[in-house]
């Protein structure tokens, strides 16, 4: 009996210990489903605001508009109907506010019951309009055409070059200039931390004496425990004035900003993964080398260096993925200016600040609340294929070992 | 006039080893000084703002005056809370990965899959968070679902630290228990985990240091901006110290006047991950001390 429930309790712990161990794999399964299910229910979506008409007459031969032609016409950016498909013909602009201009408000009603009809019959006199108005005023037997607005497509979100999903009547969703952003911060953080990176860890591994390199690798790791609002702060006080004097800017928030600070906080993962790499590199094949009569710096630069020149990689790879990854510190310096940038010098706007910037605002379940979960499955892709780039990166050394 | 040239090679050799020494010499120490900047800068700024009332007392006029108190505990709590779910699963998980699993598949997919979490923003995790706990499982903007949301965060960091310290056990522990007829279980909780006891507990430690300074993951599961009492229950809102200088340093009405504020705040976090850093790397030496010692 006694062994039975030994027996039973032990199998009973590591079935305990198995579940714990799948928890990690499970919240990864989770946050795909997750992440997924709300993105990829934007393309479900219209971009119209929900509730929203659009209507033209009936005699108007368009019978369908882009979302971006439909804020273009709203914001009088095109103006004949010939721009989108149709006769020509200038556009006839209604809104709904304008309906004062036709019908006194004894006309319309005191409750707006007549709205429908009056908005029914301008419509229908107007060969030339485009009326913007809530469906609830849409009348029953409503003499214009319906415009219907398609689904979100996928050109439109990854080529669009507007973002700008609270816009009226017809949200812009474009995530090039979001994508673009987040490319120039982070690729401009690389090209800083991986040149500073790469020597401190040279440095440490090869010339410095055991106890510099003691007092160095706890001040890293330090740098790292750093929380990213502490960064942020510090590049908000400090380089973004800087950099206003230094190139005389009219802001100071710029895709630089931002590339500096994440390229120091990308310099721990480049120091510690390239360092422990160089370290690897077995004893004998640097001696062989300083037998030979190179100097130590010939020895790192040619035997050092492309011993680990895979650990090297890795470091840098999960350094792009950390700047790309990061939050709070970008969003505090870079600006945040949703257009398509030409300089470093200019605000930028990256993926995640924006979701972080918006998400708040976002009502929840709507166009934009989809749109903003689309771009955390962007981000979650890009950082996926980034950690098993370096997986692969890191078992070519293994491979080559053998 | 071989000789010459062999003499001269051997100078220049010499020479770019010594430019190519000192350059690397000079931008390590770069990094080292780019680290002294950031601290002593907010040292500087914040040490004046601190002071007991400062760190006791609620805020006042629209954050401008007054303490951080609320944030404070806000911080303490989802620290607490995220540990009180990470540290467990994560040593068992870890327990499981370097005890009981075998070398094939599974454990290469989980090993894998915990990777994979480890390297998702933290603002993915953010939205994930606001997905599952607070709108799917109902438990709304709260101490929670942002407890939850940071440990599922810290989970992989508690797993990978705690695998290391088990794999430090000595194989010869585990050979001499089982040996002796005790089970894999008896052998792991009597012999293996007091062993390892310290470097976990190091490894709890710098996750604790993590979570604390974490905004992007409890922006939308429990931050508020200002709440004028305490949480009272687990599903309460409440402030977080990360969080609250990021409102206070862009987002609030008197940025200027509050600038003090934030000073303090940015000091507050770093003496939290100072304190954490060194505890750990103090435990760390004494323990290695005490186990070469017997």
């Amino acid at each position: 009996m006694r062994t039975f429930i030994k027996k039973f309790s032990e199998k009973f712990i590591e079935g305990l210990l198995m579940l714990s161990s799948s928890v990690t794999s499970l919240t990864v399964v989770l946050i795909v489903f997750f992440l997924f299910k709300e993105g990829l229910g934007v393309f479900d979506k219209t971009a119209v605001e929900e509730g929203f008409v659009i209507a033209i007459n009936k005699n108007n031969s368009v019978t369908e508009l882009s979302s971006e032609e439909i804020k273009n016409i709203y914001d009088q950016k095109i103006i004949s109907w010939s721009e989108v498909r149709g006769k020509k013909d200038s556009i006839f602009l209604f809104r709904l506010e304008d309906i004062s201009n036709f019908y006194t408000d004894e006309q319309i009603g005191e409750n707006f019951e007549l709205l429908p009809l009056r908005l029914s019959s301008i419509v229908d006199s107007f060969p030339n309009i485009i009326a913007f108005f809530p469906e609830k005023y849409l009348d029953k037997n409503f003499k214009g055409k319906e415009l219907h607005a398609d689904k979100v497509s996928l050109s439109e979100f990854f080529m669009g070059e507007e973002w700008f999903p609270t816009a009226h009547p017809s949200a812009q969703l474009g995530v090039k200039p979001l994508i673009l952003g987040t490319l120039w911060v982070s690729l401009g953080a690389i090209l800083l931390a991986l040149p500073l990176g790469l020597a401190a860890a040279i440095y440490m591994s090869e010339i410095a004496k055991e106890n510099v390199r003691r007092f160095m690798k706890p001040l890293i790791e330090l740098l790292a425990g750093i929380p990213s609002v502490v960064y942020g702060f510090f590049g908000l006080v400090i380089i973004v004035p800087l950099i206003q004097k230094t190139f005389g800017v009219a802001v100071g928030e710029t895709g630089l900003a931002g590339s500096i600070i994440l390229g120091i906080m990308a310099l721990p993962t480049i120091i510690t993964i390239s360092e422990d790499a160089m370290r690897n590199t077995p004893r004998a094949m640097k001696e062989a080398s300083l037998a030979l009569g190179a100097s130590k710096w010939q020895t790192i630069y040619r035997v050092v260096i492309p011993y680990s020149i895979s650990g090297i990689s890795a470091g840098a790879i999960l350094g792009i993925g950390r700047a790309i990854g990061e939050t709070m510190a970008v969003l505090m310096v870079t600006g945040n200016a949703a257009v398509i940038p030409h300089s470093i010098l200019e605000p930028m706007r990256t993926i995640p600040a924006t979701i972080a910037a918006e998400l708040g605002e976002a009502p929840y379940g709507g166009l934009h609340y989809k749109a903003l979960f689309a771009l955390g499955c962007i981000l979650f892709i890009i950082t996926l294929f980034i950690n098993l780039t370096v997986e692969f990166v890191s078992n070519r050394k293994k491979f080559n070992k053998h | 006039m071989n000789v010459v040239n062999e003499d001269k090679l051997a100078k220049s050799k010499k020479r770019n080893q010594s430019i190519a020494f000192f350059i690397l010499g000079l931008l390590g120490y770069f990094i080292v000084a780019i680290l002294l900047i950031i601290l002593s800068f907010i040292v500087y700024k914040g040490i004046s703002v601190i002071n007991w009332s400062f760190i006791t007392q609620m805020p006042e006029d629209g954050m401008t005056k007054g303490g951080i108190y609320p944030a404070i505990i806000g911080t303490l709590y989802l620290v607490a809370g995220s540990m009180l779910f990470a540290f467990p699963i994560g040593v068992l998980a870890a327990i499981y990965m370097n005890e009981y699993v075998k070398d094939g598949v599974f454990k290469k997919i989980i090993k894998q899959m915990t990777n994979n979490l480890s390297g998702v923003p933290s603002i993915v995790f953010g939205l994930f968070g606001m997905s599952l706990f607070v709108n799917k499982l109902g438990f709304g903007d709260s101490i929670l679902a942002g407890s939850l949301t940071l440990g599922l965060l810290a989970l992989p960091v508690v797993i990978r630290t705690t695998e290391e310290a088990l794999k430090a056990v000595d194989n010869t522990f585990r050979q001499a228990s089982i040996g002796l007829g005790a089970t894999k279980w008896q052998t792991t909780r009597r012999v293996v985990l007091p062993i390892a006891f310290p470097n976990i507990i190091t490894g709890l430690i710098l996750s604790v240091g993590r979570v604390s300074g974490e905004t992007a993951p409890i922006l939308f599961t429990v931050a508020a901006y200002f709440l004028p009492k305490l949480p009272t229950s687990i599903f309460d809102q409440a402030m977080a110290l990360p969080y609250h200088l990021y409102v206070i340093s862009t987002s609030g009405t008197n940025i200027e006047e509050s600038r003090p504020i934030a000073y303090g705040t940015a000091l507050v976090l770093i003496i939290i991950v100072l304190i954490t850093n060194l505890l750990a790397n103090a435990l760390r030496k004494y323990f290695g001390r005490k186990v070469k010692m017997n």
